[in-house]
């Protein structure tokens, strides 16, 4: 499972500004599991984001964002209401985000923050890469992570080493910043690319001790009912 | 302040010079090179694991530099060092002497000859300025409170006028002179049409700009830059000469075209920044070609 925290909504909010028609876009995976999806949340956010003044276009829920094909081919029960919006606030992993980014041509903004793959990658099946950092930028680089993306795991833009859109370290390997400048473009939000987003805080590698209480860890330690519980509930 | 800091604020055509550490501990070489540079530039950048390459260390030979009377120019990448470190060795140099920092993100090390070593890049050089410039104000980057500021520091960065796009560039430089550069030293320039061009969009942020100029020294040389070095480009108007000339000549001719192209990227930029690269003892030479005088 992929483990993934609900960013503070204060963040969230922060990071839809300008934003005022929002689609909410939820994975039925992981993100579920780990209470940093599923229904509940789902209406949570639509709330949240109602009181903020957003108004949202429309909802779904795909069972694997991570499955690029099923997210287009799902997304296109949505195309009128996906139209009248302008970003999609996604409920998922940071593998979830980047495959949404790919999929439509709309901001996308990470709901959850992702601290780590838990040794399973959830369907990984294709280019798109999260590391996990806990402290989720996609909303600043069109979807593409600069973490994975980028060799050297840059927050501010392209280093010295970019060539004809490829990365120093490997001629066959693009640069994840000069992509993220070219998404960026494309969506009018060159501006993002001015932003300096915080220093990342490398305590977030680390899972949370209440996030490592996953099913399989209920099971086996027979916990499985205490698991289950929603958290704050002890 | 440092003399660096001087020059450009008094608004003069400043020319500074760049040497690398040796790999191992005999400094002579290196402090041969830089004597070239004695009196000719204003100060002299020292290397900091060039091409990600494990040699002596910047802060070393900037304090031997020290040492001798020249003005360096610590430069300091994020690939080796942590925060903790990046900073903290900042505040070293600081009480050896050292005034101007150049702050870059640094190659990746698997391009060096320690290819698996751990890439570190905790900040880059955008968040290493602005640790520069908190630890200037008295704070370091957790905000606690510093027993003494350094707040002289003359913090510097640097820029590819030849960036293909060049936008990206633009706004990373616009990035980093909001977090604190005072001064760029670009990468090799070669065609001043290219640079008037960079020029154009970059003067307005008002921030003096000393154009890189690395000393092609054979046609073989500027081939390999056209092919490997990202952002830089060097005309046939530079490489034809160059190959039709005997081996021998090639200083001379070199010196000529540098010369040439100093003098018509002189008018577009605040100064110049020579990377001689073991040609060192021909630098007065060009330097006299374009009537540069040393320094005052
Ligand atoms: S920025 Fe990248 S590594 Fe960090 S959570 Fe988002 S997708 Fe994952
Ligand atoms: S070339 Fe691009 S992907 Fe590679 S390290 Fe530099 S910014 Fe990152």
């Amino acid at each position: 499972m992929i483990v993934s925290e609900p960013k503070p909504t204060e963040e969230l909010v922060d990071s839809l500004s300008g934003v005022d028609r929002v689609f909410i876009l939820a994975c039925g995976g992981c993100p579920v599991g780990c209470k940093s999806g599923g229904e509940e949340r789902i209406a949570e956010l639509a709330d949240a984001l109602s009181k903020a003044g957003k108004e949202i276009m429309g909802r779904a829920q795909i069972d694997f964002l991570c499955n690029k094909a099923l997210v287009g081919s799902q997304l296109w029960y949505y195309l009128p209401q996906l139209r009248r919006s302008q970003g999609v606030l996604v409920v998922s992993c940071g593998i979830g985000v980047q495959a949404v980014a790919k999929m439509v041509d709309l901001p996308v903004f990470p709901a959850n923050d992702t601290f780590s793959s838990g040794g399973m990658q959830g369907l990984w099946p294709s280019e798109e890469r999260c590391a996990g950092c806990g402290d989720c930028i996609l909303d600043l680089t069109g979807g593409i992570c600069p973490i994975t993306m980028c060799s050297k795991g840059l927050l501010n833009g392209t280093c010295g080493g970019q060539h004809d859109g490829r990365c120093e370290v490997d001629p066959e390997r693009d640069c994840g910043w000069y992509l993220i400048y070219q998404r960026l473009k494309e969506l009018g939000k060159l501006d993002n690319l001015k932003k300096i987003p915080p220093l990342r805080d490398f305590r977030k590698r680390e899972v949370p001790g209440s996030q490592r209480r996953t099913t399989r860890w209920a099971l086996e330690k027979g916990e499985i009912y205490e698991a289950s519980r929603p958290t704050g509930t002890e | 302040m440092s003399r660096l800091q001087k020059s450009l604020e008094r608004g003069e055509f400043v020319v500074t010079g760049e040497i690398g550490p040796p790999k191992g501990i005999n400094v002579e070489a290196t402090l041969k090179e830089a004597s070239y540079l004695r009196g000719r530039v204003v100060a002299v950048n020292v290397t900091d694991n060039q091409s990600s390459v494990m040699r002596l260390g910047s802060l070393g030979v900037c304090v031997r530099l020290l040492q001798e009377g020249y003005e360096p120019i610590f430069q300091v990448t994020c690939r080796d060092r942590n925060r903790l470190a990046l900073q903290s060795d900042i505040l070293s140099a600081y009480v050896l002497g050292i005034r101007n920092v150049l702050a870059l993100t640094g190659d990746h090390p698997a391009l060096g000859d320690h290819p698996g070593s751990k890439p570190v890049f905790d900040l880059d050089s955008v968040s290493l300025l602005m640790a520069i410039r908190s630890l200037m104000e008295g704070k370091d980057l957790a905000g606690e409170e510093l027993d003494g500021k350094p707040s002289d520091l003359f913090p510097g960065a640097t820029v590819t006028p030849g960036a293909d796009p060049l936008e990206p560039q633009l706004i990373k430089m616009e990035k980093k002179i909001e977090a604190g550069a005072k001064f760029f030293q670009t990468q090799a320039v070669y065609d001043p049409k290219v640079f008037e061009n960079f020029m154009n969009q970059a003067s307005k942020f008002e921030v003096p700009v000393l154009a890189g100029i690395v000393l092609i020294k054979s046609p073989a040389m500027a081939r390999y830059m056209n092919e490997n070095v990202p952002g830089v480009f060097v005309p046939d108007s530079i490489v034809k000469p160059l190959s039709e000339v005997s081996r021998k000549d090639r200083p001379k001719k070199s010196i000529e075209l540098m010369a040439g192209l100093i003098k018509e990227l002189r008018p577009l930029c605040q100064g110049v920044h020579i990377m001689a690269m073991g040609w060192e003892r021909y630098v007065p030479e060009l330097l006299d070609a374009c009537e540069l005088q040393a320094p005052m």
